[in-house]
């Protein structure tokens, strides 16, 4: 089996730091939103709930297309933060992980949202009534009577943005230590026809993506005979 | 403590509800009307779950919500109890009770879990977990942490109903002499006359979104109209003190000029006054009080009113010795075979049986 090398080493730093930052955002991110999308009444929830989910349908060709060009040094974004003294945001390790956040947004919002709804609006309106304010609601009784929902939800979007290839590709290219992500690497490999090198990666995101979703699948199912 | 109440809602093209009203909040306010007439859309407006643009609700002195200003439910010390079972799954039954107790400051607890678990006969439930209880525990336990936050206002939404008719029997009582004990006033929603009979002090009668009238439960069943009465026609309520059961297991009941004799056991004698009621069409009327007869409560009344007839039925009020009315159904012909006539002195059998406890 071939050995990892100092390549192999930098491209998993960086798609580990990638993928954490990430869940940790998007979680942070999509529980409001969720909420939102799951208890509001405004009309503007189907198109948000739309612009969500347009990840799971486009080509993540497209998806990085235009994050390349707002993102980049002549786009709305980019030019805004290089007159503001910073660096546009293509092909950089920020630049791809704004791209994860988008592209993941619905592997954590829609099992939130899930989540949120079957909860129904009884356990909080209790938890108001005994004098409960939102934040010890959100911490008392929402995240305990959800966290399975919040399970799914983080190692989906872990496990997803792992799997993460077209829109690195498109807007972050492929520096080493930077935007080099494992699925690039592979896909590195396989161009110089390392085949040996592609397997060995190969294998190892086969093997992390089945654990995870095994996991995430039990999880579910145990919580869900736990749930009353 | 007045509760003032002021709203126009309208939804779904053919619902409206309207309501500008205040009343006195003391002992048990019951909410009744036919399902879908608003009651709980009022009681969820009165709890601040439903936020109706341009509604002013006042409790006292504080003013609830008013214009922009808008007092958010944990703020409105308010204690709510559900129709369906409403535990936190994921917490213990005793951690369910303390959850709003532990965040209810400390100078205003005046309930604490002892006597709120002794008075609703929980105590031997703190440890188990929320699935391993049966409704009518589930209720109590419901009944218990709302208590516990030392309410200002007790809301219950149809606290019964999803209950069957053994456990609403058991339920009942508890429900009582809650109300009785905590000196916290209560807003009960219901659809069931019994329910309402038994328990309220003031009946809030609404229909299609309107309050038709707001009047106490003694008004209501005096009144030969009275939306209480259903197809079982109409209820007397009878207050006094149930005594201990002699050898027969018989309890005495009320004072002595006015002692009826009700067979039942379960519910605990007191000086707490109980509530009993006589359906009108179980009351008979006799001019002399007959000896040899199986009817076992005979008591002393006078003629107070007789309702005109309907389907050559009459109802007749009747006063006991001891100042509470009593009606009667009987025919037409008996009325006039009697020679029956307001302030007429008779007597009033009640099969000791049909007494419903």
């Amino acid at each position: 089996m071939y050995a990892l090398g100092p390549a192999e080493w930098q491209a998993i730093d960086v798609t580990l730091r990638l993928c954490l930052y990430t869940t940790i955002i998007l979680l942070l991110l999509a529980t409001p939103l969720a909420w939102w999308l799951a208890k509001g009444r405004s009309r503007g929830r189907n198109v948000v709930q739309a612009i969500v989910s347009l990840p799971l349908v486009l080509p993540p060709t497209v998806l990085g297309f235009y994050l390349l060009v707002v993102m980049g040094p002549r786009g709305i974004v980019g030019k805004t933060l290089q007159d503001l003294g910073f660096h546009h945001l293509a092909f950089s390790f920020e630049g791809i992980l704004m791209a994860s956040i988008l592209y993941s947004m619905p592997f954590a919002v829609q099992p939130l949202t899930e989540a949120f709804s079957n909860l129904g609006r009884r356990p909080v309106e209790v938890a108001s009534s005994l004098g409960a304010g939102a934040l010890d609601r959100f911490r008392t009784v929402i995240f305990p009577l959800t966290r399975s929902g919040f399970v799914v939800a983080a190692t989906l979007t872990f496990a997803h943005t792992m799997g993460e290839f077209g829109v690195i590709l498109m807007l972050g290219g492929s520096i080493p230590g930077e935007t080099k992500v494992l699925s690039v690497l592979i896909y590195d490999h396989v161009e110089a026809m390392n085949y040996e090198a592609a397997h060995s990666l190969s294998l190892l995101l086969l093997i992390f993506a089945f654990t995870t979703l095994f996991v995430v699948y039990s999880l579910t199912r145990r919580f869900q005979v736990v749930r009353v | 403590m007045m509760l003032r109440i002021q709203a126009h809602l309208r939804y779904g093209g053919d619902f409206e509800l309207r309501v500008d009203h205040e009343w006195p909040l003391e002992g048990v306010t019951g909410l009744f009307g036919r399902s879908g007439c608003g009651k709980t859309t009022l009681l969820r407006l009165i709890a601040g779950l439903e936020r109706i643009r341009g509604a002013a609700v006042s409790f006292g002195d504080q003013q609830w919500q008013q214009g922009r200003q808008f007092v958010p439910l944990h703020r409105r010390g308010i204690g709510l109890v559900f129709q369906e079972h409403s535990l936190l799954p994921h917490l213990s039954v005793q951690d369910n009770l303390l959850y709003g107790y532990k965040r209810t400051p400390a100078r205003l607890r005046r309930l604490h879990l002892p006597e709120v678990s002794a008075m609703l006969g929980i105590e031997e439930l703190l440890g188990r977990r929320i699935d391993q209880l049966s409704g009518g525990q589930r209720q109590r336990v419901s009944l218990g942490r709302a208590l516990l936050i030392s309410p200002q206002l007790l809301l219950l939404d149809e606290p019964m109903a999803a209950l069957d008719t053994q456990t609403r029997r058991e339920i009942m009582p508890f429900l009582g002499r809650m109300a009785a004990e905590s000196g916290v006033p209560i807003i009960m929603v219901s659809h069931s006359p019994d329910e309402i009979e038994r328990l309220a002090d003031r009946i809030v009668f609404l229909q299609d979104g309107l309050i038709q009238r707001i009047e106490t439960l003694h008004e209501s069943l005096a009144r030969p109209d009275s939306p209480l009465f259903d197809d079982a026609g109409a209820v007397s309520v009878l207050e006094g003190a149930l005594g201990e059961a002699g050898e027969d297991g018989v309890r005495p009941f009320g004072p002595p000029e006015a002692r009826l004799w009700i067979p039942r056991a379960g519910q605990a004698s007191g000086s707490r006054p109980t509530r009993i009621l006589i359906r009108a069409r179980d009351v008979s009327l006799s001019l002399v009080d007959p000896h040899h007869i199986s009817i076992q409560n005979h008591l002393p009344v006078t003629i107070e009113r007789i309702d005109p007839p309907a389907d050559s039925r009459c109802v007749v009020a009747c006063r006991t010795a001891d100042g509470q009315l009593v009606l009667a159904e009987v025919t037409s012909r008996a009325v006039s075979q009697l020679g029956l006539e307001t302030g007429k002195s008779l007597y009033m059998l009640i099969k000791s049986v049909a007494l419903l406890g």
